[in-house]
């Protein structure tokens, strides 16, 4: 690797494309070689977790000096300047400040925030995920090589066991067991499949990793197909995110290359082949079984379990299915061990959790922080508090799947058993955060009106349910609920919880069951005072339904 | 009439194509679907009846799997597709508005094709742009914090 004085990073998620990040990029490389600077400069391309009013973003090290939104005109001067004067162009440059997702990837840079610590994001906005040589610079397949060279399948799977990582899509089931169960399974075939069909609604984190870090995802599973003896997997990555599908196809291509993916990989007996396959829309797919369904070539309705995909999955094979998140911590602990990763996060619940911070914050944007940490922390220290000094009401967490937790649970440490305790749940990571302009019922109208629509039909709670309750919500947003129509939300509430099938109607009675006990006032307020407190609803009468 | 048999003609070669490059394994079903959909705009019929000959698989289940998933239509769409995101992210920063704008501004509800032919207004789930709500997209433009005095600009930049 040549020296080189400067690193010139440009950012390139969905945002700044859109706002002509490349011509940004052609623009500085014109003018480094203008300037006879090509061989002391480094440019990339970088997938950062930036604010839209400011992208693009150039981002210049080992300054740590940010500039935006650069346009190809800003460019001419921030070379001259910059880059050959040794001079910040100051009327261009932005605080870290102002930044949205700051917290984020300054502390990791900076060290200037100790709560955060990156192991997920610990790639992202840093290397180029475009050239596997910037992942095999920062440790990259070095797990790999590791436990291929050195480790059997069991001492693999010990090492995942005894760091205690639970997967991080949303049940918090124990990572290591799983794979012990698939390893466990009889049969020659068997599947590894990453679930990128992130859906839940405010959760962007996965897209994240994948857009910025492709490679550790590989690697991932690769660690996990040698662990349970399998040798062909799938990315399910959601149709929506097409860069981040251009992004994991070029990631497979360069490991195929370089002889990680494929036949004998280091050499060994271990042989693992990768595909693609692209969601078509539908948030059900998120469900293990109806994501195995869909690659099948069928529609994405849920099995019913057991049998698990463990033992009966894809094609009937035994199958291991993980989130992106879960996954990419594993080359992580591979190489810092078990105790390592005990030593973050709670006892119970070890390692980091990436939140997306959304709402009526000061700051929205990513973050990942050691587990257990609280509401309140989140909003005062990395959110830098409510909107105009505001109120704050409540958060839903986990998007839509997840719970609308009051203000009176905010300092509740977030890890899967302390909120389980207190009757929540984490889900995937998303934090709405919302203030008193909020209106409960408005909130579980639109959550309810999402199950209802991506609810897959095939059982009659969830396809039945979400609609009655749906127009339940309606009625008393609509200044006609009566108080029998609490107590219907409430049975409906439960028989989504009880009868469902699967994850989606299981989850989707939790909102209605938080906004029963904890916001029991304001729906009163809709129905006997015919008023909503917080002003939202129209109370007009006019779109009630009709139920029998 | 003419055209849309040649229209029916086309479609065939394409499916045929299609098959031939994935191959007529079940598992190549939905992204076959899926750039049936990129290219002819929706998944017809006549495309059904080819591909359910061309992979040996009924068409009624095709047209279960296609009817199954939100970025596959079974129906003729307008020129431009707005896609307007109506998850709870977007609408509490405000898409409730700018759905309602949308909908004025267009004289279309959910799911409408305007008679011109240019239009059609649906809303989708998330669609993990959440930092910048609220999000629409525009056939592939992503539209992010988008107010209601936007509205009238964004349409106009689509012929």
């Amino acid at each position: 690797m040549k020296t080189t004085r400067s690193m010139v990073l440009v950012s390139s998620d969905p945002e700044s494309l859109d706002r002509g990040a490349l011509d940004v990029f052609s623009t500085l490389q014109k003018q480094i070689i203008k300037y006879g600077l090509e061989e002391e400069i480094t440019l990339s391309m970088i997938t950062d977790i930036s604010k839209h009013a400011m992208s693009p973003l150039v981002l210049i090290y080992p300054d740590a000096v940010i500039y935006g939104p650069v346009s190809a005109d800003d460019v001419p001067l921030i070379v001259e300047e910059h880059l050959y004067k040794g001079r910040v162009v100051e009327e261009k440059q932005i605080s870290a400040y102002d930044l949205s997702g700051r917290v984020a990837w300054l502390s990791a840079r900076k060290g200037t925030l100790p709560a955060e610590n990156r192991i997920v994001l610990k790639n992202v906005g840093l290397i180029d995920p475009e050239n596997i040589d910037e992942y095999i610079i920062n440790e990259g397949y070095e797990a790999l090589g590791h436990i291929l060279k050195e480790m059997t399948p069991e001492e693999t799977i010990k090492i995942i066991k005894d760091s205690g990582l639970r997967g991080r899509g949303g049940a918090g089931f124990p990572t290591g067991l799983k794979w012990q169960f698939v390893k466990a399974a009889k049969g020659n075939k068997k599947y590894v499949i990453c679930n990128a069909d992130e859906s839940e609604p405010g959760t962007f984190k996965d897209r994240l990793v994948l857009e910025g870090d492709p490679h550790a995802i590989i690697e991932a599973m690769l660690i996990g197909a040698y662990a349970v003896g399998a040798n062909e997997g799938f990315v399910y990555i959601r149709g929506e995110y097409g860069l981040a599908i251009g992004r994991m196809k070029k990631a497979i291509q360069q490991a195929k290359e370089y002889g990680l993916l494929g036949e004998n990989i280091f050499g060994t007996d271990f042989s693992f082949d990768l595909h693609i396959h692209a969601g078509a829309g539908a948030y059900i797919c998120g469900e293990e079984t109806a994501l195995i369904e869909s690659i099948e070539g069928n529609r994405g309705e849920p099995r019913s379990r057991p049998p698990y995909p463990t033992t009966v999955g894809l094609w009937q094979k035994p199958t291991l299915v993980n989130n992106v998140e879960t996954l990419a911590n594993i080359p992580a602990i591979i190489r810092n061990g078990p105790e390592w990763y005990k030593s973050i996060g709670t006892p119970s619940s070890p390692g980091t959790k990436v939140y997306t911070i959304l709402g009526n914050v000061n700051v929205t944007g990513l973050i990942e922080v050691p587990m257990g940490i609280t509401l309140r922390e989140v909003i005062s220290i990395y959110a830098k508090g409510m909107k105009g000094g505001a109120n704050f009401k409540l958060a839903q967490t986990g998007g839509s799947s997840g719970s609308i937790i009051p203000a009176s649970l905010q300092d509740t440490p977030m890890d899967f058993d302390s909120f389980t305790n207190v009757g929540v749940s984490l889900g995937s990571g998303a934090l709405l955060i919302g203030n008193e302009e909020v209106c409960v019922v408005d909130l579980a109208k639109v959550l309810l009106n999402f199950f209802r629509f991506e609810s897959c039909g095939k059982c009659n709670p969830c396809r039945i349910g979400n609609n009655r309750a749906y127009k339940i919500l309606v009625n008393i947003s609509e200044g006609v609920g009566t108080m029998k129509d609490l107590k219907d939300l409430q049975m409906m509430s439960d028989q989504l919880v009880e009868l469902s099938n699967c994850g989606l109607g299981q989850t989707a009675g939790s909102p209605l069951k938080d906004i029963l006990a904890h916001f029991r006032a304001e729906l009163e307020a809709h129905i006997k005072l015919k008023v909503c407190p917080a002003g939202i609803c129209s109370m007009s009468g006019r779109y009630a339904y009709q139920i029998q | 009439m003419a055209t849309e048999v040649k229209v029916g003609q086309d479609e065939r070669k394409i499916v045929q194509e299609l098959v031939q490059n994935h191959g007529n394994k079940k598992a190549e079903l939905i992204p076959i679907l899926q750039e049936i959909n990129r290219e002819v705009g929706y998944i017809s019929d006549e495309a059904i009846k080819e591909l359910s000959e061309k992979m040996s698989i009924p068409s009624s289940h095709i047209y279960s799997v296609a009817t199954f998933y939100r970025m596959l239509s079974t129906e003729p769409r307008g020129r431009h597709v707005i896609q307007f995101c109506e998850s709870a992210p977007c609408h509490v920063a405000g898409g409730r508005q700018v759905w309602q704008t949308l909908k004025r501004e267009l004289g279309l509800l959910n799911g409408e094709t305007s008679q011109d032919n240019k239009w059609t207004l649906i809303t989708t789930s998330c669609l993990g742009v959440c930092g910048v709500g609220p999000v629409m997209i525009i056939d592939e433009d992503i539209y992010g914090n988008v107010t209601p005095d936007q509205v009238p600009g964004i349409l106009e930049n689509y012929e």
